[in-house]
C-alpha cells in the first residue's frame, strides 16, 4: 500500500483560526472557562451524533430509543477519546471538523459492535452457493461465471492464510460489515482492511495465472 | 457490465491506497478541503485512493461533511 507523504504529517502547526484557538484555549485552561466549554463541546458531539446515527438510521436494524442510547454513548466516548489527545491538535483543520471526526468513528464502532445483537449473523458459515448473488452476478449468465466461481473457491482455498481466508469469508461470504469484523476480532480497521486487501491483490494474481482474469480483457 | 469484470474489479487493489490508519488520521483534514471547494485527490491522492476502495472510511467522510454542511452551525 502506498503512504501519505511525510509533508501532510509534518510539525508545523499551522496558524488556528479565531475559533478553533478559542477552543483549545478554554479547553487547556482551568476553571469555570474549562467547564463551560466542555459543557458546550459536549452539547455539539450530542447533535453531530445525533445527525450521524439518523443518517444512517434507514440502513440499520436499530430505532428509536436505542438510536439515541447509541448517540449518547458515541458523544460521551468521543468527549473522553478528544479531551485526552488535545495536544495532538495541530490546527491542520478546523476545531470543530477535528471534533466532529471523534463522533463519526464512535458512531462506526458501535453500529459494528451493534451489529452481532440480531440473531441471525454468522461468521464462519461457508455458503459458496451464496457468492454469485452476493457478487450480483446474473443467474442467466450462469454458463459464463460458473467456472470463475470455482477457481475463487480453489484460489482461497489454496492461497490465503488461514487468516485471510477467515477475514474473506467472512466480508465477501457471509456480508459482515467490516466494522462488524472488527468489533468481533477484537482488532481494528486498518488490520482488517489490509488483511482484506492482500486477499484481494493474492487472489487476482492467482486467478490471472490460471488465465482466468484476462478473460474479460480479451473479450472487450 | 459482465460478471468477470465485475469480480476483477473487486480483486483489483489500487498500491496507492493508504489503508484506513493514513486515511481516518487525515480524515479531518480532507474534510475541511471538500468543504472549502479545495482539490483534496490532489493533496493526499493515496487517501483518495482508499476512499474509493474502502465503503466505511468513505461512509465516516460522507458523516463528517454531512456534520460540517448541518445549518445548525
Ligand atoms: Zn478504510
Amino acid at each position: 500500500m502506498g503512504s501519505v507523504e511525510p509533508a501532510a504529517h509534518g510539525d508545523t502547526t499551522a496558524t488556528l483560526d479565531p475559533e478553533s484557538a478559542e477552543w483549545v484555549r478554554a479547553l487547556a485552561g482551568g476553571g469555570a472557562g474549562r467547564e463551560r466549554a466542555l459543557l458546550r463541546l459536549h452539547e455539539m458531539l450530542l447533535r453531530v451524533a445525533r445527525g450521524e446515527v439518523s443518517r444512517r438510521a434507514p440502513r440499520l436494524s436499530i430505532s428509536g430509543p436505542e438510536l439515541d442510547d447509541l448517540a449518547h454513548q458515541a458523544a460521551a466516548d468521543a468527549m473522553m477519546a478528544l479531551t485526552g489527545k488535545l495536544e495532538q491538535f495541530r490546527g491542520e483543520s478546523r476545531f470543530t471538523t477535528w471534533a466532529y471526526k471523534f463522533v463519526i468513528f464512535e458512531v462506526s464502532g458501535k453500529i459494528g459492535r451493534h451489529y452481532w445483537r440480531k440473531p441471525d449473523v454468522r461468521l464462519d458459515t461457508e455458503d459458496w452457493e451464496r457468492l454469485p448473488d452476493r457478487m450480483g452476478f446474473d443467474p442467466a449468465h450462469q454458463a459464463e461465471w460458473h467456472d470463475l466461481i470455482v477457481a475463487l473457491h480453489r484460489a482461497v482455498d489454496d492461497d490465503l492464510t488461514p487468516h485471510q481466508r477467515r477475514v474473506f469469508i467472512a466480508i465477501v461470504l457471509n456480508g459482515i460489515p467490516l466494522d462488524a469484523l472488527v468489533a468481533e476480532m477484537d482488532s481494528n480497521r486498518n488490520a482488517i482492511y489490509k488483511t482484506l486487501f492482500d486477499a484481494r491483490r493474492k487472489l487476482a494474481a492467482s486467478l490471472a495465472a490460471r488465465g482466468y482474469l484476462n478473460h474479460y480483457a480479451r473479450r472487450s | 457490465m459482465s460478471e468477470w469484470s465485475q469480480l476483477e474489479r473487486f480483486l483489483q487493489t489500487d498500491p496507492e491506497d493508504v489503508g484506513c490508519g493514513e486515511a481516518m488520521e487525515i480524515m479531518h483534514v480532507y474534510a475541511d478541503l471538500v468543504q472549502a471547494g479545495a482539490d483534496p485527490e490532489a493533496r493526499y491522492p493515496g487517501v483518495a485512493a482508499h476512499l474509493r476502495a474502502c465503503g466505511p472510511c468513505a461512509e465516516d467522510l460522507e458523516g463528517l461533511l454531512a456534520a460540517l454542511n448541518d445549518p445548525h452551525d
